[in-house]
């Protein structure tokens, strides 16, 4: 077994069976271990990785990306820059975004234990915009708003792990935050899911400038103004 | 094309072990290196790898332990203690003591049967990694025991010639880059009479028990370092370098060769481990 990209760590098929059942109960044991979350998707993810793969070679941008394969990180986006940039633009929000939440750009694990290095940059990549999902559906990073991002990205992705984490996730809010998202949030954000191009074919790094309604408006997902 | 996760290191062809060929390239046959594990990197680089695998480790090491062994670690180094059967006029010099199981049961073993020490107990702990000596410093805190602790390569000591009447070393030499080395700096530091007492992991000698540990430890123990404490590979590079710890005759014959006498070894649970032992006669 031969270790085929950085951080690779290649493993046989009972190990994959272990970690994966080791890494759901640590994660479920202790939520903060975001290493055992990362883990437990990377050992459910490969038919999803496969089934979001072709979503991209399928599109121009997507197949580029692939080629390609940028990575998002404090030093490939300038975040100088992004805060003199219009308020409205993905790039401001984004800027926005991480110094509220008091988050930054290279917080997403390296994945290490999908074999294929073609899958692995996808499970890579996915993680990586995830911060930009919260932006395109104007969620914050509290519970409901993961819950509601979880959701949009279970549906477009088909990853184990995402439907884990949407379920899981309703299941842990409260009563009355749990029913606020289903008659409110996830009313609208499913419907746009399905409904929605596939959101990783966007290259973020190159729309940063781009006014966030044109990027919704490109994807086909609709903001209800009634919200609130 | 692809990097290696261990950056300059220069890796082993797989023929050797199916279980863990998880590398391959040529082999280099070479005194500029030595194995780490199952890689080969350059010999003045291994102290820093080793080191950096303990930092990595020492937060979660006892735990990792317990989980690992099932537990048996302690009786196993109840053994040597028992072995060692010191006094209260014994002065121990514990090597890659880190964590201080050792000394905390050298000091126990001794209080129960004699006297107390006379000052505090003569107990010096050496390790090269910090890391593991503060997790030891503070569990001695716990403890209300006060002892000697030394960051220092067990290559090169910093005590004058025949300082303490034991030495022992649990678990540490097999990640030592030149192992005659420390035997000679035990030897040196020994004063006449004094005794060398070695717990480490040795190799099982019944060839179904000898698959099934291979199988334990290649398939299960790097996965639950990376459940328990995030870090598959330093313990991935700790079952590999049990592998690569030469067996028991012939580290026997390693430390008969540095000048001790009397040399011994015990196996225990069927070979998985082994105590040496020798003495300094002159």
């Amino acid at each position: 077994m031969v270790s085929l990209y950085p951080h690779h760590i290649p493993v046989t098929t009972f190990q994959r069976v272990l970690l994966g059942i080791g890494s759901s109960v640590a994660a479920l044991q202790d939520p903060y271990r975001h290493d055992m979350v990362a883990v437990c998707g990377e050992t459910t993810a490969s038919s999803a990785l496969e089934h979001m793969k072709k979503k991209m070679e399928n599109n121009a941008t997507g197949t580029r990306i692939l080629k390609e394969k940028p990575r998002i990180s404090s030093s490939s986006v300038d975040l100088k820059v992004l805060r003199g940039l219009p308020p409205n633009t993905l790039g401001r929000q984004y800027v926005d975004m991480l110094n509220k939440y008091q988050i930054t750009p290279d917080s997403r694990l390296p994945v290490k234990f999908v074999d294929d290095p073609e899958h692995a940059y996808v499970l890579q990549r996915y993680r990586e915009i995830h911060d930009f999902n919260h932006l395109l559906l104007e969620q914050p990073t509290n519970l409901r708003g993961e819950v509601a991002v979880k959701w949009f990205e279970a549906i477009q992705t088909t990853l184990p792990m995402c439907w884990l984490a949407a379920i899981g996730g309703l299941a842990r809010l409260s009563k009355k935050r749990r029913k606020l998202i289903l008659q409110r949030d996830l009313l609208w954000v499913i419907p746009a899911a399905k409904e929605a191009k596939f959101f990783m074919n966007i290259y973020f790094e190159e729309r940063l400038q781009d006014d966030l309604d044109d990027i919704r408006e490109e994807l086909g997902i609709q903001i209800p103004k009634s919200r609130n | 094309m692809f990097l290696l996760n261990r950056g300059k290191a220069i890796v082993l062809s797989c023929a050797s072990n199916s279980q863990a060929s998880y590398y391959t390239t040529a082999k280099r046959l070479d005194e500029n290196y030595t194995h780490f594990g199952y890689k080969t990197v350059k010999t003045e680089e291994k102290a820093g790898k080793v080191l950096d695998v303990f930092s990595s480790v020492a937060s979660k090491y006892d735990m990792m332990n317990d989980v690992m062994s099932g537990g048996l670690h302690r009786l196993w180094k109840d053994r040597m203690i028992q072995k060692l059967n010191p006094d209260n006029k014994a002065v121990l010099l514990d090597c890659a003591g880190g964590t201080g199981d050792i000394a905390f049961r050298f000091v126990n073993y001794v209080e129960r049967r004699h006297s107390q020490f006379t000052d505090h107990p003569n107990v010096t702990v050496c390790d090269i990694n910090n890391d593991m000596l503060e997790v030891g410093k503070s569990r001695a805190l716990e403890r209300g025991v006060s002892l000697n602790w030394v960051c220092s390569n067990a290559e090169e000591l910093p005590f004058p010639d025949q300082s303490f009447t034991c030495y022992t070393i649990a678990f540490g030499i097999r990640n030592c880059t030149n192992i005659s080395k420390v035997l000679q700096e035990a030897y040196r530091v020994l004063r006449p009479g004094g005794r060398f007492v070695c717990l480490e992991f040795s190799h099982v000698s019944n060839p179904i028990l000898s698959k099934i540990y291979d199988t334990y430890s290649f398939q299960v123990i790097p996965v639950m370092g990376e459940v328990i404490a995030g870090d598959w590979n330093s313990y991935q590079y700790l079952v590999e370098s049990i592998r690569k710890f030469p067996a028991a005759d012939e580290f026997k014959q390693m430390i008969s060769n540095v000048g001790f006498k009397v040399v011994a070894y015990e196996p225990l649970t069927f070979g998985t481990c082994a105590i040496h032992s020798g003495f300094r006669l002159k």
